[in-house]
């Protein structure tokens, strides 16, 4: 378990950069309620519904903890603290395990404080919140795996720009104010061939009763891009580790 | 794979280690062999190909020609078990910033598989050594560049490798952290094998019980501090510190004297032989003031000159 105590690091490191994580919490927890008085204001008719919006938040909040564990990833390279890592009798699954997972808790988090101030602003609890919990921590795993793709690819200035045109990407075309299949098109083409789109449009969906085989189909779309992260991630990283 | 002298005595044989960056060869063909214990300098300026040596024996480069064994173990064939008996203090500080001090030991303690009540001894004793014990629960975000560096040699001796790399370990220290450094180093003088790259010659000179002079990936010299001095050690050096020294009469010299350099504060004749009172007699009646003439025993500096045609630190 030689990777734990890296693990272990990387946790202390992401809890004691306390901007990011105030910035991880706090952006999500904003949008929610921004986007939810904005609803207020447009009155009976609005279409940014509670059930609407939190999930939807909630993967954007993701886009937020993808760039910023890019960001750690990418400091630790040029910092060369990775390249002395990399004379330890550590292996490439070890590396990005020992990165990622401390970036779940956050994931968790972020699913919590989305679904908590939603309950707050109305939105009822739901029976089937576990596998609404499910398809969103798979979502949140999804983005952290692309993180460390973007850590191992780009310098920090570099993947702090790419991440944030991936939150771009996700605002517009993850579905998460308005649903995809309504604009159509290209656009629609390339929201669909991503994950979050799915991921929001299941949550959604279990959210006002589906089952899972309802929503199997946009779950293992997830699944398999976190899986296809996963495996680019440790391809990358055995390729960084003797270059 | 055999590679013809795998002698167990050595700690590090090398094998026509080469390693080419496109057009580029930074390191040429390079075979050594570095003893047990013994603390071995690669002294060469920068872009000498000295961290890509390095990098390629901790198993982080791949070599393009040639091996390397460590304690018997190639570096192609099993980086696995290379890295289970090296550490390496590397050019860039190389540390956690947010983590402290004993955090960050901890770290590489744990990462390298001792167990955590070892670890926990082996830091303090180390935290001690290198004279951070008073500010170990600090982030390691607020020390200075030499406490950083101290810190950097701790977290490589952690695990007490069998062999330990240090790359630049004072690189842009000033001279009394640098020295603060030196001691620490020659404390281990004879306890591990140790690897030492440096462009700065007092280093390799006050440390190394060999060097091997690097210049442009080959190695160019090899041997103890005091046989590079003696390879040179034919050509007598007279320093002259003086007034009124003219260019004509430096232009004279060098019609008599091989190379004639102009200092500062006046001029180095090097010659087969020299003589005091000879070049008094010459420049006193051309009007030079003589101040003091004293021969100058040659340095690796000379010796790296000598072998190159430049200064190391060109």
């Amino acid at each position: 378990m030689r990777f734990w105590e890296l693990a272990i690091r990387n946790f202390k490191e992401m809890w004691r950069d306390l901007i990011s994580t105030g910035l991880e919490i706090g952006i999500p927890a904003g949008f929610l309620v921004i986007f939810w008085a904005l609803g207020r204001n447009m009155g009976d008719e609005s279409f940014l519904t509670t059930t609407m919006l939190v999930p939807g938040i909630t993967v954007f909040g993701f886009a937020f903890l993808l760039m910023f564990s890019a960001m750690t990833l990418s400091r630790d390279k040029e910092g060369a603290l990775l390249s002395r890592l990399f004379t330890a009798p550590l292996k490439p699954r070890d590396f990005i395990l020992s990165y990622s997972l401390p970036y779940i808790p956050m994931v968790i988090i972020q699913i919590a404080v989305c679904f908590g101030i939603g309950a707050l602003l109305g939105l009822e609890l739901l029976e089937n919140a576990g596998l609404v919990f499910l398809i969103l921590l798979v979502m949140g795993i999804c983005c952290v795996e692309l993180g460390m793709i973007l850590g191992l690819l780009f310098n920090v200035n570099q993947a702090s720009g790419v991440g944030s045109v991936i939150i771009t990407l996700v605002a517009l075309l993850g579905g998460i104010w308005i649903n995809i299949e309504t604009i159509g098109g290209v656009f629609y083409r390339i929201g669909n061939a991503l994950p979050f789109a799915h991921a929001i449009k299941a949550a959604r969906a279990v959210m006002i009763g589906a089952d899972f085989s309802s929503i199997a189909t946009d779950f293992y779309w997830v699944l398999g891009y976190t899986l296809v992260f996963f495996a680019l991630g440790v391809f990358l990283f055995r390729r960084k580790m003797v270059e | 794979m055999n590679y013809g002298t795998n002698d167990n005595r050595f700690a590090i044989q090398t094998f026509s280690l080469s390693r080419k960056f496109g057009d580029l060869i930074a390191v040429d063909g390079i075979d050594l062999s570095i003893k047990e214990g013994e603390l071995f300098s690669l002294l060469g300026p920068n872009g000498a190909g000295k961290t890509t040596a390095i990098k390629m024996l901790c198993c982080l480069l791949r070599p393009s020609s040639g091996t390397a064994t460590v304690m018997g173990h190639d570096i192609n064939e099993d980086p696995m078990a290379v890295k289970q008996i090296i550490d390496v203090s590397p050019q860039e500080t190389a540390i956690a910033e947010h983590l402290n001090a004993r955090e960050n030991l901890r770290l590489m303690g744990g990462i390298r598989g001792l167990a955590k009540k070892e670890v926990k001894k082996r830091s303090e004793e180390l935290l001690e050594m290198v004279g951070l014990t008073k500010r170990a629960k600090e982030q390691v975000r607020r020390f200075s560049g030499g406490m950083k560096r101290r810190l950097s040699i701790a977290m490589a001796l952690v695990s007490d490798p069998q062999v330990l790399f240090l790359d630049e370990p004072t690189l842009g220290l000033d001279p009394q952290s640098r020295r603060g450094i030196w001691e620490h180093i020659a404390e281990l003088k004879g306890k591990k094998t140790i690897v030492l790259t440096t462009h700065y010659l007092e280093e390799a000179d006050a440390l190394a019980d060999r060097i091997a002079i690097i210049d442009e990936g080959k190695i160019a010299a090899l041997g103890t501090p005091q046989e590079l001095k003696d390879s040179i050690s034919d050509m007598q050096v007279m320093v002259v510190k003086a007034k009124n020294l003219t260019p004509d009469v430096i232009k004279s010299l060098k019609e008599i004297y091989p190379e004639v350099k102009a200092t500062e504060d006046g001029i180095e004749i090097k010659a087969k032989e020299l003589s005091f009172y000879e070049i008094v007699d010459y420049l006193r009646p051309r009007g030079v003031a003589i101040q003091s003439a004293s021969p100058k025993q040659p340095t690796l500096d000379d010796v790296f000159l000598h072998l190159t045609g430049k200064e190391l630190r060109e």
